[in-house]
């Protein structure tokens, strides 16, 4: 297996980086390896998708150099993601490319402020991209420019909202309908101060000590 | 409903629902067909209908605490799911996974697959008009079911990966009674190809229906056994080996299976049902092959529960589901939840490509397309 992709030019991250660079210069920067950081410590070695950042505006352009640049050949947009950062004000879209040609992979990001998040769409350039694109919008409200039917994938057409976003608050009913219901702890809470004297029903939830010494949980350990 | 079925005023274009409770729309799934007589114009698929809001819920579980949620993402093959959140989250956190549990992951991987593979194969033929093979599918699903309840306890949303390994070790009489069913299951496949595959009324049905062509395959993001059967030669568990694929594939000569055209065309809706045919072949040597390897695996050290687990950075692990590449992608932001996590499934984007491959087609050929991509409702709404 491992010979049969040595065969084909596969590119590493860095080298993939450096081959867009020379044609996009200041188009792409920030590029990042895999790992930043000792990666032998979790707490100290950060992973992140080996990738670079492309600047919103020259992103179709980009795109489409991936696409059809011999060495490069990302025929399939695996994943494409987008990230609310609210304290830094920015929308993340993340694009994971991968090439069926090549047998490499890389992973583009682009950010956009939160106030006005619009990217460049790149449905015409993968077709899988046009309903990726709309569940980014449905749920994150991001608007993909030029994308050629730009309408709520999965929530209903009138839902008011984006429910992914960090800082989202729920209406309290769609159609009439409750969105939400008291919690059954509520419940008995509220029979508890009614029926009994000293409420002794809803103590801490016991998860403890207790569920780790039981019989039978050792095997786990 | 008043707009159920309308015609144009010169009668030629009618516009018909279909679903979402259908029977052959595998879940809850709603198309729109424009259609002359029996000819569609287009099927205009309108999901969203099983939006569960599982990538949100992500955000409000702990890592380990999202584990059973996975499996709602495709409960057909839920092992899948939890094994690509578990790796996503293992290569987020640099944790370490014992060989053993590689192995146990791989063999609960591959039996789920093929149980999945029967539901699709099974309910294929039933949804084209062939009743039978769909219990004698669903009595092997029945004898894996068994034996994933013995191993962890559920029978659909099995919740048995876990962080770091996987919940229990396996037994001897376990791995025994594996290799019975195995031996079981071996003939039961050519049973099966004499019974509908190469059955001559179904192979007139189906081949050359509703072909696909590698391009366009890769153009909408078609993974895993259906882009496969158009002749994409990928398969993840080969050219990009995770968990132990790495050390069984070379033992058991691997070949990645890909249409061939048999009956008609490459890619043509037979071929899919074929090449999932040919998965369960595959599927039982390397259950075959881990059973023998695991031999050599300390007993019981299947789990290294991470410590004080607070990741940073993002990670993309990709896993060869029953329906394909399934991509998990995952962002922490140094909390003990992820802070974004993203399913990318295989029916998400097969959807994708019904209303392109639908024009044309007659209305019955639409139940045919759609079984033989093996969607599941679930899958594309998350």
């Amino acid at each position: 297996m491992a010979a049969r992709s040595e065969a084909l030019t596969v590119m590493d991250a860095q080298s993939i980086f450096e081959h867009v660079a020379r044609a996009w210069e200041e188009g792409v920067f920030g590029f990042h390896p895999a790992v930043i950081g000792p990666a032998a410590d979790p707490k100290e070695g950060v992973f992140r998708d080996a990738g670079f950042r492309v600047r919103p505006d020259g992103l179709a352009g980009v795109m489409a150099y991936l696409r059809d640049e011999s060495a490069l050949r990302f025929d399939f947009l695996q994943n494409l993601t987008a990230v609310d950062w609210p304290k830094r004000e920015v929308f993340e879209v993340v694009y994971h490319l991968y090439s069926y040609v090549h047998r490499h992979g890389i992973c583009v990001r682009v950010e956009v402020p939160r106030a006005a998040p619009h990217v460049p769409s790149v449905a015409l350039i993968w077709k899988t991209a046009n309903w990726l694109e709309r569940e980014q919008y449905d749920l994150l409200g991001v608007i993909f420019d030029g994308h050629p039917d730009l309408r709520r994938l999965l929530m209903p057409d009138d839902w008011v909202g984006h429910p992914m976003r960090k800082d989202y608050s729920e209406g309290k009913s769609y159609r009439g309908m409750p969105t939400s219901r008291p919690s059954p702890m509520d419940l008995l809470l509220d029979y508890d101060r009614a029926h009994v004297a000293r409420p002794t029903s809803v103590a801490k939830p016991a998860v403890s000590e207790d569920v780790e010494k039981a019989p039978g949980n050792e095997g786990t350990k | 409903m008043s707009d159920l079925i309308f015609a144009d005023e010169h009668g030629e274009e009618m516009t018909l629902n279909m679903g979402p409770q259908h029977p052959s729309t595998h879940g809850v799934i709603r198309f729109i067909v424009r259609t002359d007589g029996e000819v569609m114009f287009s099927a205009e698929p309108d999901v969203g209908y099983l939006h569960r809001a599982i990538e949100h819920i992500a955000e409000k579980c702990t890592y380990e605490g999202f584990m059973p949620y996975t499996d709602r993402v495709d409960y057909v093959c839920a092992m899948t799911a939890n094994h690509a959140w578990a790796t996503a989250v293992e290569k987020l956190g640099h944790l370490e996974v014992p060989p053993r549990a590689h192995y146990l992951r791989v063999i609960s991987d591959e039996l789920n697959r093929i149980s999945s593979h029967c539901i699709a194969l099974g309910a294929m033929s039933m949804d084209i008009g062939a009743v039978t093979p769909f219990p004698y599918a669903l009595r092997e699903r029945e004898y894996i079911n068994d034996l994933l309840e013995e191993l962890c306890g559920a029978r659909l949303t099995y919740n048995y990966h876990r962080i770091g390994g996987v919940g229990w070790d396996m037994t001897d009489s376990w791995r025994d009674k594996v290799l019975r069913f195995l031996d079981h299951f071996e003939p039961v496949i050519d049973e099966f190809n004499r019974l509908i595959t190469f059955n001559p009324i179904f192979t007139r049905r189906l081949a050359g229906l509703a072909t696909i062509d590698a391009a366009t395959a890769i153009d909408y993001g078609l993974v895993g056994p259906n882009s496969r059967a158009s002749g994409v030669a990928f398969d993840l568990r080969a050219d990009h080996p995770y968990a132990m694929y790495g050390e069984i594939l070379p033992r058991i000569s691997w070949q990645t299976p890909v249409g061939q055209g048999l009956q008609g065309q490459v890619g043509d809706s037979w071929d899919r049902f074929w090449l999932r045919v040919e998965e369960w072949r595959w599927s039982v040597k390397i259950v075959r092959e881990a059973l023998d390897q695991i031999q050599s695996t300390p007993r019981g050290e299947f789990l290294i529960p991470p410590k004080r687990f607070r990741p940073k950075g993002d990670a993309l692990a990709r896993i060869e589901a029953a329906r394909g590449d399934m991509g998990c992608y995952v962002v922490g932001d140094g909390g003990t939840n992820a802070y974004r996590a993203r399913f990318r499934t295989g029916s998400f984007n097969a959807m994708g490509l019904i209303r392109e491959k639908s024009r044309g087609l007659m209305v019955a050929d639409l139940v045919a397309l759609i079984a033989s991509l093996d969607i599941v409702a679930p899958e594309i709404d998350r």
